[in-house]
Order: C-alpha cells, then sequence, then structure tokens
C-alpha cells in the first residue's frame, strides 16, 4: 500500500521565557492508506505536538518546526503557506479532538457547524449542504439528524457530541482524520461506541486515521499499527502484535507491565521517576534515569532505529551486538506471583472481613438545582465497608460515586439515610472536638493532582497541615522530622520539603496528596479517582504506594474510579453505581469472573484490554444511548432505558437490593 | 536480525554495554531551583522594562511629593502679587501663576492630592471591598444576594451624580471626594473577588483543608485569600490611576478642591485658561499627572503579568 503521509525527521520547539523546550525531537512516521496508527506516549511524549505540527495548529508565536519533511500525498506541508494549509485542513487531513464539550461552538447549531466545512471546501448549494450533514449525522449514529440538526451543543450529550465532531472531521470525506486522544474524556461504555464508529468509518470511507491516545487498551483495539512515544521520540515502532508481544524497549515494557489486565492480582511494574525535562533533553538515551537495565552508553550516546522486521523498529542500545542478553522481566515472574498471590489472601479476608469499619445506610444525597428540579446525585445506597479490606467503587461519570464518597467524608451533609463509622452516626450534630477527631480517623485523597494542591504553599507546609490542625506535634522540630519522615514513606526525599507544588510532576504531586492524607494517622481513606489524572506508568506508582501503605498501616480504603482494571487490581470487594443507586456488590474476583447485572455485563465488556488478539476477537455488549439525567431517573430500574434484557416489571418497579449468593449481592429483577 | 552495523564503530567498547542501572536519585529530582511563587512573580517582573522603569518613576515622584514642598521657602497658598506670571526661573524653579504662587511647591502639593487619593483607593479596595467579597462569597445564599444587589445598585448610579448629589450636602473638597469614594470606590474589587473565592471554594485543595478539619478563619487566612492575593493586587494596581484621574477631572471642572488648595487638576484648569501666554502653568502638571498615570497602568500591566503568566498574550 502507498505512503499517503510522511514525516521525515521532524523536530519542533517551543519558546517559553525558561527557555527552548525541545518537545519533539527527530521523529519519522509514515502513514499508509487505510491503516490506523496509534501513537503512544505519556503526557509530554510530544505526541499531540507531532500531531498538531501536521495540520499546522501549533501557536505561531511560540511554537517553532525547526527541521524536517511532512509529506502529505509527495508534497511537504512544513513550507506551505496558511493559505495552502486552509485547503488541506478539513478537506485532505481533519482532526477530532479530545474534549467534545469544547470543541464544539455553543452559540452556533450542529448542523451550522457541519454544513459550514462543506460549504468551505465544496461548491455545493446551503440546501445540498444541509442533506449532506443530515446523512453525516445518521453516519455518526445520531437518532432523528432531522430534528437534532438545528439544536445546539449544549442539548447534546458527551458522547453524542463526540459524534458530532466526528460528523464535522468526516464532512468533505478526508483521506487522512488524526483523532487526539478522542475517548479520553468519555465512559467507557460511550468510547467503546466511538471506537466501533471510527472503524465501521474507516472500512466504509477507506480513510487513514492516526489515533493518539496513552490507553494501551484503545490502541489493542483499534490500530493496525503502534509508534511509542518517549521525550520527543519514537522509541519503537510496529505492528500492533509486534509491540504487544514482542515489545524491544524497556520503556514499552514497563508501559505495557504498569496496565492491569483482569487476571494480574500482583504488583503492578511501575516504572520509578518521572519523564525527563525536555528544556534540557538528557544525552543518551532519554529513558535510561528510570530504566533497571541501563547500560553506560544509554548515558552517553543516543540509541540508533534497530531494525527488527520489515515494520518492526526500535532504538534501544539493548539490541546492539556487544548488548549483554537481557529478557523482558515481566511475564514469566509476573505469572508465577499472581498464582502464589492469588491463593493466600482470598481465605484470610474472609475470616478477618467480619468487622465493620463503615456501614451506610440508606444514604441519600440531593442538590437543589433550580427552583423545582432536584437532582439525585445518591440515592438510597447501602453497603458496609470492614475493617482492612479496599472497597471499590465503580460507575460513570455522574453516577453519584464521588458524591457518595464525599458524603461519607461529612463534605456534604446527607439529605436521607446515616453513614455509621465505627458505630458512631457521622452526620449527627457534633461539637468542634468531636468534628476534629472524625476528620483524624477518615482521610481523602482526591482526583486532580494539580487542583488538590495549594498553590501558594511549600510542600512542608501542605503535609503539616493536619499536623498543625490537630496540634499533633509540639515543637518545630518534631513537626519538621514528621514531614521528612511522610515525604520518605511516599517515596520522595527532604529537599522536596522546601518546594512548591507546581514545580513537582503529576504523579509526585499526587503521592503529597497521599501523604497529606497519612500525616494525621487516619484509619479509612476515601480515594477519590486518585490515579484518574495521571499516566498509566505512574498510575502504577500510586497504587503500588496504595497497597504498600494498606499493608504496613492497616489502612482500610474506599477506591473510587472509573478504570475498572485499576479497581478489580486494588480492590477485595467491588460495588457498581448507576445513576445514584448501587446495582452490584460482590468480591472482586466474583464480579469479574461472574457479574449477574447487565450493567456489570456491559462496563467490563466496554473495557478495552491491552492485548490486540483477545481485543479483536472479543464480543462487546454496546450499550445504546447514554446515561439518562439523575434529575429525572427512569422509573422503575434505572437501568431499564439502556438494559438490552428490560422487561415490562423493570420499567414498573425498582428492583431489590438482595444477596444473590454468599457476599454476592444485585439489585435486579431478572437475576434469582 | 540486526543491520545497524554499519553505524557500529570501533569507539564502542565493550565496557560501555556493562548494566549500570537506573539512576535513582536522579529520576525524582526536580532540576530548577527551588522558587516561591513570589519570588517567581517578582523574577518576572523584573524581566518586564517597562515596569521597572515605571516603579522607578513613581517612587521618585512619591519622594519628590513628600520632600518637593519643603525645597523652598514658599508655601502653596503664599501669594505674592509683585511676582505673578513669572516664567521659570531661579526663585521659582517653576515659574509663579497669577497670584504669585510657587508654582514648584503647587505641583509637588497637588501630587500629594493624588498620593493620598491613590492610598484611599487602595484601602478601600482592600478592605471594604476584599472583606465584603469575601463574605459575600463565603457565606452565599441570602447575605451574597442582598450584597449583590446592593453592589448593582451602586454600580448603577454614575460616579458624578453621587459626587454632584453631596456636594448639595456637603462643601466641595477632599473630603466629599473622599465620602464619594468611600461610596462607590470598591465595588468592582468587591466583585471580583467574590468570584475568585467563589470559584476556589469548590477546588479540591480547599475540600482537602476542610478533610482535615481545618475552620473557616484558616480555611480564609491559609488558603483562600494567599490564592486571591495576586487578583487584588492587580485590580488595586488598575482602580489607582483611575481614582486618581477621576479627582484631577473633579477638579478640573471645579467640583473638587478649591483654591487655594491644590490639585493637579485645579492646577490644570489654572494652566488651561493662561495656556496662550504662560504654557509652562499647563505644562508642568500635565506632565506629573500623566507620568502617574502611565507608570501606574504599565506598572499594573506588568504585575498582571508577572502574577498570573495565564493572562499573558
Amino acid at each position: 500500500m502507498e505512503k499517503i503521509l510522511e514525516i521525515n525527521d521532524l523536530h519542533v520547539s517551543f519558546h517559553t521565557y525558561a527557555g527552548k523546550v525541545q518537545a519533539v525531537r527527530g521523529v519519522n512516521l509514515y502513514l499508509k492508506k487505510g491503516e490506523t496508527l496509534a501513537i503512544v506516549g505519556e503526557s509530554g511524549s510530544g505526541k499531540s505536538v507531532t500531531s498538531k505540527s501536521i495540520m499546522k495548529l501549533l501557536p505561531s508565536q511560540s511554537a517553532e518546526i525547526e527541521t524536517g519533511k511532512i509529506l502529505f500525498e509527495g508534497n511537504d506541508l512544513v513550507g506551505f503557506s496558511e493559505g495552502e494549509m486552509e485547503k488541506i485542513r478539513g478537506k485532505e487531513i481533519s482532526m477530532i479532538f479530545q474534549d467534545p464539550m469544547t470543541a464544539l461552538n455553543p452559540t452556533l447549531t450542529v448542523g451550522k457547524q457541519i454544513s459550514e466545512s462543506i460549504l468551505t471546501h465544496q461548491k455545493v448549494s446551503k440546501k445540498q449542504a444541509l442533506q449532506k450533514t443530515i446523512e453525516l449525522l445518521k453516519l455518526v449514529g445520531i437518532p432523528n439528524p432531522e430534528i437534532r440538526i438545528n439544536q445546539y451543543p449544549h442539548q447534546f450529550s458527551g458522547g453524542m457530541r463526540q459524534r458530532v465532531v466526528i460528523a464535522i472531521a468526516l464532512a468533505c470525506s478526508p483521506k487522512v482524520i488524526i483523532a487526539d486522544e478522542p475517548t479520553t474524556a468519555l465512559d467507557v461504555t460511550i468510547q467503546a461506541q466511538i471506537l466501533d464508529l471510527l472503524k465501521a468509518i474507516q472500512k466504509k470511507m477507506g480513510t487513514s486515521i492516526i489515533i493518539i491516545t496513552h490507553d494501551l487498551g484503545v490502541v489493542a483495539n483499534i490500530a493496525d499499527r503502534v509508534a511509542v512515544m518517549y521525550a520527543g521520540k519514537i522509541i519503537e515502532t510496529g505492528t500492533v502484535e509486534e509491540v504487544f508481544y514482542h515489545p524491544q524497549h524497556p520503556y514499552t515494557w514497563g508501559l505495557l507491565g504498569s496496565m492491569p489486565n483482569m487476571e494480574t492480582k500482583d504488583e503492578l511494574v511501575a516504572i520509578p521517576g518521572s519523564p525527563p525535562d525536555l528544556l534540557h533533553p538528557p544525552l543518551g538515551d532519554a529513558f535510561a534515569e528510570r530504566n533497571d537495565y541501563a547500560m553506560k552508553i544509554d548515558y552517553l550516546r543516543e540509541p540508533p532505529m534497530f531494525k527488527l522486521s520489515e515494520t518492526h523498529y526500535a532504538s534501544t542500545w539493548r539490541l546492539h551486538e556487544k548488548a549483554p542478553k537481557i529478557e523482558r522481566p515481566s511475564l514469566s515472574q509476573r505469572h508465577v506471583k499472581a498464582v502464589e498471590q492469588t491463593i493466600g489472601p482470598i481465605g484470610e479476608i474472609s475470616d478477618k472481613q467480619m468487622e465493620p469499619l463503615i456501614e451506610i445506610k440508606h444514604l441519600k444525597k440531593y442538590f437543589h438545582v433550580g427552583k423545582k428540579e432536584v437532582l439525585k446525585a445518591v440515592d438510597d445506597v447501602s453497603f458496609t465497608i470492614y475493617k482492612g479490606e479496599t472497597l471499590g467503587l465503580v460507575g460513570e461519570s455522574g453516577c453519584g460515586k464521588s458524591t457518595t464518597g464525599r458524603t461519607i467524608m461529612r463534605l456534604y451533609d446527607a439529605s436521607g439515610g446515616e453513614v455509621l463509622f465505627q458505630k458512631e452516626n457521622v452526620h449527627e450534630k457534633k461539637n468542634l472536638s468531636q468534628v476534629k477527631n472524625f476528620n483524624r480517623k477518615v482521610q481523602m485523597i482526591f482526583q486532580d493532582p494539580y487542583a488538590s494542591l495549594n498553590p501558594r504553599k511549600t510542600v512542608a507546609d501542605i503535609i503539616a497541615e493536619g499536623i498543625d490542625i490537630h496540634g499533633l506535634s509540639k515543637t518545630k522540630e518534631e513537626r519538621q522530622a514528621k514531614v521528612y519522615s511522610l515525604l520518605e514513606t511516599v517515596g520522595l526525599n527532604k529537599d522536596h520539603a522546601n518546594r512548591y507544588p507546581h514545580e513537582f510532576s503529576g504523579g509526585q504531586r499526587q503521592r503529597i496528596g497521599i501523604a497529606r492524607a497519612l500525616a494525621v494517622e487516619p484509619e479509612f481513606i476515601i480515594a477519590d479517582e486518585p490515579i484518574s489524572a495521571l499516566d498509566v506508568s505512574i498510575q502504577a506508582q500510586v497504587v503500588n504506594l496504595m497497597k504498600k501503605l494498606q499493608k504496613e498501616k492497616g489502612l482500610t480504603y474506599l477506591f473510587i474510579a472509573h478504570d475498572l482494571s485499576m479497581v478489580k487490581h486494588i480492590s477485595d470487594r467491588v460495588g457498581v453505581m448507576y445513576l445514584g443507586g448501587i446495582v452490584e456488590l460482590a468480591s472482586a474476583d466474583d464480579l469479574y469472573a461472574e457479574p449477574l447485572h447487565p450493567y456489570t455485563k456491559a462496563l467490563l465488556s466496554a473495557v478495552p484490554v491491552p492485548d490486540p488478539l483477545v481485543e479483536k476477537q472479543r464480543e462487546r455488549i454496546i450499550l445504546q444511548g447514554d446515561l439518562p439525567s439523575p434529575s429525572n431517573p427512569p422509573s422503575g430500574c434505572r437501568f431499564s432505558t439502556r438494559c438490552p434484557l428490560a422487561t415490562d416489571l423493570c420499567r414498573k418497579a425498582a428492583p431489590e437490593w438482595k444477596e444473590i449468593k454468599s457476599k454476592h449481592w444485585v439489585a435486579c429483577h431478572l437475576v434469582d | 536480525m540486526k543491520n545497524a552495523e554499519s553505524l557500529v564503530t570501533d569507539e564502542f567498547s565493550d565496557d560501555l554495554f556493562e548494566v549500570v542501572g537506573p539512576r535513582e536519585e536522579d529520576s525524582e529530582r526536580i532540576g530548577r531551583p527551588p522558587m516561591s511563587a513570589f519570588k517567581d512573580s517578582w523574577m518576572r517582573l523584573k524581566k518586564n522594562k517597562g515596569a521597572v522603569i515605571s516603579l522607578i518613576i513613581l517612587i521618585i515622584i512619591a519622594l519628590l511629593a513628600i520632600i518637593g514642598p519643603h525645597m523652598n521657602e514658599y508655601k502653596y497658598y503664599e501669594t505674592d502679587y509683585g511676582a505673578s506670571y513669572q516664567a521659570p526661573n531661579q526663585d521659582h524653579w517653576l515659574g509663579t501663576d497669577k497670584f504669585g504662587r510657587d508654582q514648584w511647591t503647587r505641583i509637588w502639593q497637588g501630587t500629594r492630592i493624588s498620593l493620598y487619593i491613590a492610598f484611599l483607593a487602595a484601602l478601600l479596595d482592600l478592605i471594604i471591598g476584599v472583606t465584603l467579597g469575601a463574605i459575600s462569597a463565603l457565606m452565599g445564599g441570602k447575605v451574597d444576594n442582598a450584597l449583590q444587589r446592593l453592589i448593582e445598585v451602586l454600580v448603577g448610579i454614575p460616579h458624578l451624580i453621587v459626587v454632584i448629589l453631596l456636594i448639595m450636602l456637603m462643601e466641595p473638597g477632599i473630603i466629599t471626594i473622599t465620602v464619594a469614594m468611600v461610596i462607590t470606590g470598591w465595588v468592582n474589587m468587591a466583585r471580583l473577588v467574590r468570584a475568585q473565592i467563589f470559584k476556589l471554594k469548590g477546588q479540591e485543595f480547599v475540600l482537602a483543608a476542610k478533610s482535615l478539619g481545618s475552620s473557616n478563619t484558616r480555611l480564609i487566612l491559609h488558603h483562600l485569600i494567599p490564592n486571591t492575593i495576586g487578583l487584588i493586587v492587580i485590580n488595586m494596581m488598575f482602580t489607582i490611576p483611575s481614582a486618581i484621574f477621576t479627582e484631577a477631572f473633579l477638579s478640573f471642572i471645579g467640583l473638587g478642591l478649591q483654591e487655594p488648595h491644590a490639585s493637579l487638576g485645579v492646577l490644570i484648569n489654572d494652566g488651561f485658561k493662561g495656556m496662550r501666554n504662560q504654557f509652562y502653568l499647563l505644562a508642568y502638571p500635565a506632565v506629573v499627572i500623566i507620568a502617574v498615570m502611565v507608570s501606574f497602568n504599565i506598572l499594573a500591566d506588568g504585575l498582571r503579568d508577572a502574577l498570573d503568566p495565564k493572562m499573558r498574550k
């Protein structure tokens, strides 16, 4: 097949007041007709910059394409003027952006936004453009397109908006579509819908797709070829099978090892440290500083691209003939470990877990939005968390999992029901010392490592906040010693104490957040999506740290997340929430092996697995439609509007919350 | 499998391929020196030449306003009919006006008024604006509603009308202007602070502090105000020149300070009348007020860039 797009030795840098940041340092890529190329990498690896350079969408004041060629059908786009680029954009190459919430203009109707690009590039009448728009909306699976074209973006849900964005990208039947993290902002069930749509469109129209993502599951699902980027370079590229089954670069090993799949129970392979600062890129292999097998030469000289097959290339000195034979560590060892560990703890837990730490009984939390509307964020949720266990809580965005966490924490007052912590009602009126006492025992880790630390305080002051509030240390020296030991616990060092949060990377910040929670020596920690804002390799660091701390300090966790594989990995028991209610609760292994509720089944089947063979054969249960509004939930079973098995009974009566098997609770009419 | 042989030369000795492992300390190290947000802002401000020059000019003007009137033996109200309309000379450095009053002394006396206004505007912004804004955002509900309606009413009445209405009750003069500013001068600050604290209130670091058991006082002093400081400083710096100008304008049209008191507005009005023959009478106070206004604005711009890098172009 012919190459439609080729990038040769692309260098892009940004001028900042601190100096020149070399975001892309010599990227070579090609894209063939009709194939899907995935560019994977952590944030800051230069993958988005590469894609934006193709479209020449980089800010012209600060960014500069220093050298390199971007050949599109033989023409070098680097030399193109803005006017010439306008003819390329949308017509030949178009882009799908990450966040469908901001990618659409809120003041224009959806129909206008789609037909706008048709009218710019094609000589058609308005009527024809409108007709084409309706066809496009049909193509991307939006029901009632005739009515929908006159609606505004806010009348569409997130998944529907992403479909509209895709329709705009498709408007002029481009030859190449660049999708920059098209599903990152979406829930797993919606993600599955969108990925299927992209695949279907490619089949129909023969478009080439470049998909940029950090999720290896998505790659395994959709891509033909993969390019792994690290610190502004492509360090390994090949077909999906080659890269997933015979990875060569140690970074690719790390990346694959840090993704839990549904089977692993052992410690994840975390890549230590954080990516290098591209203001001063390292001399040799950029990954050397984090590589367990780094050789001396890795610190001195950049490795060339070694060719392994026609399609598979990797840039690591490991492939040099003089290099010692180092095999990929993970697979064999990990399997042995996994077997040992799965036999171990399960028996233990069932004996120990008799002592309940927190009992949540019919908890309700309503928000009043507007005059008459009541948003039922949490509606009648009951479960128990036992001492020393980790309870995972999963669900799509808007299902009320975070609200549940915050209400348990007393950050919100409950609208009904009660939370008993060590047999005491949390929401009763309390005096100041009782509140303080509760706050010492129950702590929270937050989602966004950038928003959860006060930017105006030093790390020492942030960590010591709890110590100061509760007066846990008498002298300054004692306080400092405590801060140092906490920093050490979370794998940071003393020098970090006097720095400010903005100097740290996401993973380091999240560990500071954990240290802050640990400072008051809590018994119970609510982790509200602690890893969803982090890169895969960093997620593993944080999860491993949380597991280690649990073992050492006997902590109990409520782990809230939307990433099912991570939740499975860390939790003893898992609860699934849907639209303010909890629909299934069972031990992690039980739930994943034998899900009973149709929603759990759909959720599990929607999670992409980082294994291309499995992923390409797998049958998916694709849920239709979107989450209904929690302020106007469907009558009967809340899931009945999207449930493939719904009966009349489901639409009329709400199912009972019952224990089907030992310790396996479900709320569904269809399960007996 | 390896066809990179062509790249390999003799310089690759065997020991280069020894496994040495990762550099643990390096992978967690932060290369840049530690820096507080304040230091960082100060560094950025220092890099802005315009802002630094403005700051220096403002300091010089402030110093002259303090010592200027004492640098010669004249008083700003002291008339000398024998020496009226003198061009700048050795005795009267900037000349004299129609009553033979020393222009140098009067200009710096007038600048004092402008600086007093600047100080007053800043103080009102800080005391009334920040407090009411913070209260409004933190209390929410009815308190917020009442305060916002009050502010809307105050914004709705033009400043000039307030001053004219006050003159019906009081003598025109510095007191009247002060009272007028107390009534309306702080509303913008209150609105901005309210918006900022509303935004911060829902942020995770505030929730984190709450979940650690932080009291409201601690929350305001340690978390909310420090994160609003940048905005407060920037807005204050933009309010000051407009307050100075308002005073000068009121004095110019005769609603502000009255003779024999001097203010830059009064002096410009005087000079304007004798513009054809004694241009120096208009030129010097005009230069001073332009210098003050422009410097404050450039400094405010520089501060905004330094304190809030996101606002930069």
